[in-house]
């Protein structure tokens, strides 16, 4: 019977099926990072059991670090923010009690949970996947089965190396044709989700394909991905191609030469069947994808560049009325005003979202020769990875974000969720490449627009929201006013 | 785990659609290295006129009179009334924590998200999904009667209104019976020890290359 790519993954992972509807499902990968992991390695411990399998676990800290590099040079005894050092330091001690590989913080390999798993080959086709954190969905870009669990699930894995899941049904999207130039793997997400909503994809996995979608190199699938969850799906999928293969090829985690070929073999059938059945499929028209900015408090608020904040009276109902309303408030925006008039404060490019190298080139090629607008107040570029932020740095990016005006700070996940001291203050606006916009999620108070790299660079030079045509149009030597 | 069987409690309102657990939990209390005491912080940005802090005192903080949940009527509440798609976004099961930890063990809204359903079955919270249209006849009724009101009972499935109507509602049978007895996830997959091992020897055979050592 054809299958599709989700139904492949389950059942090659399917160790037990019971009578109730739920299953056992066997966990080959699990990432661990120090929010969400402290109270399952205590629950491990207070019941006296051992993780089933080490090897299958790596850890790395990521969300709460600092990411100024005169805060890390002293290592994590030398953390200003003495709540942070404890976890931190919890996690180095629960890997070295427990036996799990961990990258430190002052490991060049250190990053985001989910850049460094496929940077290292940690993370490979074909394979199940979990992490407490959400954004796990990431990982399906590799035709991996990915999904992020709570903290009481990451204490079920270590101890048993299986989750109890029941199967989702399966959605596809299909992308056809080509995004325009400009428009990326961030702006499909945003408008995929504003158009299926932030639960149109709950109790689904979620697969991307067609040609729109084979056409992202491997970093614009993971984006593309990790955006799965903000439409509600726990995880999204794209399936094996010659991409995914080049990308895996030479990891340093990557299968040994000897073993390669029937890794190949296995992961070249990691596609969905012709015929599959899917319980829902949308499709979508690549070159109808315009560059896209959040403008509300969800992620399915979204208009494109050239659009407008909704008219109230646009609302289909009363629940629609008072969430815009409230949106809106929050958000200090006028209904019906064109996005163009939206005026950022803060600029950020990071996250597990958008802090790869090629989202750094996106942005730099904007940026390039150009300074940012007098008008923006904090401008940060995080790299995903000290990998990424070397290869950026041996490529001449770094210099492009400084000269134009922006820090350029170690890994970490940052300004996203604001766990360290990159946040925004109440009021601030910020043009930011990361995946949520929720109240408060930035900093109390702090107002977030979710753009791709190119737009968020673009909003840094012209002080407000502009389509990166726009940008281009003013030549280097006179950007950065207003 | 605590068991649930049967609860008669108050009912507060979180009335609005999409709420996310970042909304339920700010970040800030996400560096405790603890499951407990995260109850006084429960929707924290809307509860309270400053901004948190871990660790600290709350309460001497100033609360939001606006916010349903410091009304003096709703204090005590162990039912909360919400709409489409509670529990949005971050995985963090400081949420659930928060949730039971400040007194609810019942949530009733349209719909869920997925990793929040979960992770609240795991600390004893039932999530219980009714129409939007039965919904609205709840958050009529609550708004309309202090002291609302409703008694919950997962051997029966259903939900009796103080009017005497009795809802019933679906559940998970495999969430259903780890609630009613209480139990918890890992002991009942140990039972599963020989199967999780023979699947394993399998798939180690199939894909080799998953069980090397990782060496960094």
């Amino acid at each position: 019977m054809a299958q599709t790519l989700y139904d492949k993954l389950w059942d090659a992972h399917l160790v037990e099926q019971r009578d109730d509807g739920t299953s056992l499902i066997y966990i080959d990968r699990h990432l661990i990072h120090e929010v969400t992991s402290a109270q399952a390695f205590e629950g491990l411990s207070l019941a006296g059991r051992a993780p089933w399998r080490k090897s299958a676990n790596l850890a790395v800290p990521d969300h709460n670090v600092s990411t100024l590099q005169t805060e890390r040079a002293g290592g994590l005894a030398a953390l200003p923010d003495p709540v942070s050092r404890i976890q931190l330091q919890t996690l180095d001690d629960n890997c070295e009690t427990f036996g799990i590989a961990e990258i430190p913080l002052s490991d060049i390999r250190q990053g985001i949970v989910h850049v460094i798993g496929p940077e290292q080959g940690a993370v490979l086709p074909g394979m199940t996947v979990v992490c407490g954190d959400s954004h796990t969905s990431t990982h399906g870009a590799l035709g991996a089965l990915a999904h992020g669990i709570g903290t009481s699930e990451v204490e079920h894995v270590l101890a048993t190396q299986c989750l109890i899941q029941k199967k989702m049904k399966n959605f596809k999207v299909e992308v056809s044709g080509r995004l325009e130039a400009g428009v990326s793997a961030k702006d499909l997400a945003l408008a995929i989700i504003g158009r299926i909503g932030t639960a149109g994809g709950t109790g689904y996995a979620l697969e991307f394909t067609g040609d729109a979608v084979k056409a992202l190199t491997m970093e614009g699938r993971m984006t593309l991905c990790n955006m799965a969850i903000e439409a509600g799906a726990r995880c999204g999928l794209v399936a094996v191609d010659e991409v995914t293969l080049e990308y895996a090829r030479g990891k340093p985690l990557a299968p040994k030469e000897s073993q390669w070929a029937a890794a190949e073999a296995w992961w070249r059938t990691l596609r969905s069947d012709d015929g599959a059945h899917f319980d829902r499929a949308i499709e979508i028209e690549g070159s109808a994808v315009k560059a896209q900015v959040s403008w509300g408090t969800s992620p399915e608020m979204v208009a494109s560049v050239d659009g407008h904040v909704p008219r109230l009276s646009e609302m289909p109902d009363e629940t629609a009325r008072q969430g815009l309303k409230r949106a809106l408030d929050y958000m200090g925006l006028d209904e019906g005003m064109p996005i163009t008039d939206i005026q950022p404060d803060a600029i950020f490019i990071g996250s597990c979202t958008n802090s790869r190298i090629e989202d750094l080139r996106e942005a730099a090629a904007v940026l390039k020769g150009r300074r940012v607008s007098s008008r923006i107040k904090k401008a940060l570029v995080v790299p995903g990875s000290g990998v990424v932020k070397a290869q950026a740095e041996a490529e001449g990016l770094d210099q492009i974000f400084l000269d134009a005006g922006m820090e350029w700070r170690e890994p970490g996940c940052s300004m996203c969720l604001a766990m360290n001291a990159d946040r925004l203050n109440p009021g601030e606006r910020c043009a930011s490449t990361s995946n949520r916009n929720f109240e408060g999620r930035q900093g109390s108070g702090g107002r977030t627009h979710l753009v791709s790299p190119a737009m968020a660079a673009a909003a840094a030079v012209m002080g407000r929201f502009a389509s990166v045509d726009a940008v281009g149009a003013v030549s280097p030597v006179t950007a950065g006013g207003e | 785990m605590q068991a649930f069987t049967q609860h008669d409690g108050l009912v507060a309102p979180m009335d609005r659609a999409n709420v996310d657990t970042d909304l339920m939990i700010p970040k800030q209390f996400l560096k405790s290295i603890k499951r407990s005491g995260f109850g006084p912080n429960l929707f924290d940005e809307l509860r309270y006129l400053d901004e948190g802090v871990p660790d600290a005192d709350n309460s001497s903080r100033p609360l939001n009179p606006d916010f349903p949940l410091n009304f003096p009527r709703y204090q005590n509440a162990s039912i909360l009334l919400a709409r489409e798609n509670f529990g949005c976004g971050s995985s963090r099961e400081h949420a659930a924590w928060a949730l039971a930890d400040d007194g609810f063990c019942c949530v009733i809204a349209p719909s869920f998200a997925d990793i929040f359903r979960s992770n609240a079955f795991k600390n004893g919270i039932l999530p219980i999904e009714f129409s939007s249209e039965q919904m609205d006849v709840l958050f009529a009724m609550m708004y309309e009667t202090e002291g609302f009101r409703l008694a919950v009972d997962l051997v029966a499935q259903v939900v009796t209104l103080p009017n005497g109507d009795a809802w019933s509602f679906e559940v998970d049978a495999f969430r259903r019976d780890c609630l009613l007895q209480g139990l918890d996830d890992v002991g009942i997959t140990l039972q599963s020890t020989e199967a999780i091992r023979a699947f394993e020897e399998i798939h180690a055979r199939r894909f080799p290359w998953l069980f090397e050592d990782l060496v960094l």
